[in-house]
């Protein structure tokens, strides 16, 4: 793992940055232009410092598999912001041509092969991926990015014993933040209730089990490098535990269409009512946090802070400019891509 | 040309692409477990690998490899197997290319046994080829004999998109001619069986042995039956099918799976919509019955479409 040098640090605050300002704008793109954006949306907000953390540590030809929370990992491998906002417009120019939507955000060049809307189905197809980089034998890693409530599904249960017992290069990143959609960790994990980090589970499959601070880039960078490079190593899968805060709600409401779509209070208010743990989080809030470790270590002046969030804010309206003025595909396209 | 078994083909067809297209790989249950395997022995532990009892991940990991750039084939045994997968059977493989533009293909093949009717009770034994059409982006084929069980099996791993290969249990052992090389049938083609001008019969996988049996005993009673065999059912050759009715306007569709679970319902509902001048009489369904399979012989006899239902089914038509 290759030490964080000054550059690196504002190259990770950066990505944040436009990770933060990217998912501002799809939330705002609700109120600004309502009737754009259809079905269902998730972001990315309070998880910037875990996936550019995680991502910093990849080589170029390394790859990654996601869940529908798909936004931020794009954005870091460089793929174009206004293709993303296009495909989450549904306009031909999107980055699947508006055949995927927000779910879907994939960009197999950069190596990003693609996302699953179902809970937990992502992992044994980024264990397969895996599996293929073992036997190319060009030293590649992948990724699995998930949430915690995918750890209850036999999907992860399977995928972890496979990997570990064949030593894939894999690394299992679960981003737990504390709610399965809008039931909360303790009520449907045993780990949880137990009072026990989930990093536990990687012990009935015989592998590493690490918990971080998903809150802190270079925390996160340090724990899925040392376990990238493990797996680049060929000792096999690591499942890192990263703890974040969503700071929205799982997604926009679910309505039927002629309500307009928005997103709602996030769920330790809207349903447990809990508004303290909520403005703790915010309080945590990753990106000002990098931030203001940033500018205290003498890293970056607050100006270039303040330049790097403005930069982030300018590409990002250009990216809903863009996908705004993009066109919607034309009807008949629809029967592409059904067979390669 | 060489007469082997149903399923000596199919594994000739596997091994034959496996030595043509290092890209390849077999991995599943049951296989590979010692170094005595043959697949094994050709073609190592990178690519010939025995997983566990985890249908999710196998199935799973085949659609991470093939997006990856290879070419997966999965020994699922039984296509009951599936089930406990089938979101990565229909609602993962299929739709990839699709949801993102384009970009990538999704190479695969589930290799998977159905309808074990001898004794298997009711969770081995079901005929779900219908349940794997109408998933766009998924192709389904059946092969019947001995040599389309090679050619199809070879087609299918060429395919660059997700096919599940169904073969039947009761023809593992069928001796049938099978051309040595390199032998592909296509999919998309239906083959006629036999050639008659009274009555189109189609069935699939083992009812096509049934349905050339019962067309012999017809024609002793002086009917000529059609027998036709799609092979794949996606893509289905409605074509042929439709060519057939066209001329004898009369059929009768045969199949293993409970009426509203067969590829014969989907069938007859194509003809109608596309043939229904063309016929005289309503089509007439030959199905299983509308029950899990039995256990004990003359149960599970009795709710399997046979070789008299089918005469019996034909004579009723043309009468």
């Amino acid at each position: 793992m290759k030490e964080l040098d000054n550059d690196r640090r504002v190259w990770i605050f950066n990505q944040m940055a436009r990770i933060r300002e990217f998912e501002e704008r799809v939330k705002g793109t609700f109120e600004e232009h309502p009737g754009v954006i259809r079905g269902h949306t998730h972001l990315a907000d309070g998880a910037e410092a875990s996936i550019v953390g995680s991502l910093a540590t990849l080589e170029p030809t390394d790859q990654l598999m996601t869940t529908y929370r798909c936004h931020g990992y794009p954005i870091v491998l460089g793929t174009d912001a206004g293709a993303m906002m296009a495909e989450i417009y549904g306009k031909k120019t999107g980055l699947c041509g508006g055949y995927g939507g927000s779910m879907h955000l994939t960009d197999v060049e950069r190596g990003f092969l693609g996302t699953s809307g179902i809970v937990a189905q992502g992992i044994p197809q980024a264990t397969g991926a895996a599996y293929a980089a073992q036997i190319r034998k060009q030293d590649q890693v992948v990724l699995c990015f998930f949430g915690d409530g995918a750890s209850k599904q036999g999907a992860f249960s399977e995928s972890l014993n496979l990997a570990s017992l064949w030593k894939l290069p894999i690394v299992y990143v679960m981003e737990n933040n504390n709610y399965n959609v809008v039931t909360r960790s303790d009520q449907e994990d045993a780990n949880a209730a137990a009072g026990e980090p989930l990093a536990v589970k990687a012990k009935a499959f015989s592998m590493p089990g690490v918990t971080v601070d998903g809150g802190d880039p270079e925390a996160v960078y340090a724990t899925v490098g040392e376990a990238v490079d493990r797996a680049r190593g060929g000792d096999g899968p690591t499942l890192v535990e990263s703890k974040v805060y969503r700071l929205s709600a799982h997604g926009n409401i679910i309505v039927p269409p002629g309500i307009p779509l928005h997103f709602p209070e996030h769920e330790a208010i809207e349903v447990f009512g809990n508004a303290a743990e909520y403005e703790a989080a915010k309080k945590g809030d990753p990106v000002p946090r990098y931030r203001a470790k940033l500018v205290q270590d003498g890293v970056l002046s607050a100006e270039q802070a303040d330049e790097i969030m403005q930069s982030a804010k300018d590409e990002m309206q250009a990216a809903v400019d863009f996908g705004i003025e993009s066109e919607l595909p034309a009807p008949e396209d629809a029967t592409k891509f059904v067979y390669a | 040309m060489a007469e082997i078994p149903y399923i000596a083909a199919i594994e000739m067809a596997i091994h034959g692409e496996m030595e043509r297209d290092d890209s390849v790989l077999y991995f599943g249950q049951n296989i590979a477990t010692t170094e005595n395997d043959k697949f094994l022995q050709a073609f190592g532990p990178d690519r010939v690998r025995v997983t566990p009892i985890s249908e999710t991940a196998e199935i799973g990991m085949a659609v991470g490899a093939a997006l990856a750039g290879y070419r997966p084939v999965v020994e699922l045994y039984m296509a009951e197997f599936m089930l406990v997968a089938m979101d990565q059977v229909v609602n993962e493989a299929p739709r990839f290319r699709y949801m993102t533009g384009g970009q990538v293909k999704v190479p695969l093949v589930l290799k998977a046994g159905y309808g074990f009717t001898a004794g298997w009770a009711g969770q081995h034994t079901g005929s779900l080829a219908a349940l794997f059409m109408g998933w766009p982006g998924l192709k389904c084929v059946i092969p019947s004999t001995a040599a389309d069980a090679k050619g199809l099996m070879a087609t299918a791993i060429r395919d660059d998109n997700p096919v599940v290969f169904l073969h039947h249990y009761m023809l593992t052992l069928e001796h049938g001619d099978v051309p040595d090389g390199e032998h592909l049938v296509p999919f998309g083609k239906a083959e006629i069986r036999r050639a008659g001008k009274d009555v189109t019969i189609v069935a699939t996988g083992w009812m096509v042995n049934r349905s050339l049996a019962a067309a012999e005993k017809l024609k002793a009673e002086g009917i000529d039956a059609e027998v036709i065999d799609p092979r794949s059912i996606a893509p289905l050759d409605l074509d042929t099918i439709l060519k057939s009715v066209a001329k004898t306007r009369h059929v009768v569709l045969v199949d293993q799976a409970p009426r509203h679970a067969s590829v014969s319902a989907v069938i007859a509902g194509d003809i109608v919509e596309h043939g229904f001048s063309s016929l005289k009489k309503p089509i007439v369904q030959v199905t299983g019955a509308d029950t899990t399979i039995p256990y004990s012989e003359p149960l599970e006899a009795f709710v399997i479409p046979n070789e008299e239902r089918i005469v019996a089914a034909v004579r009723k038509l043309l009468k």
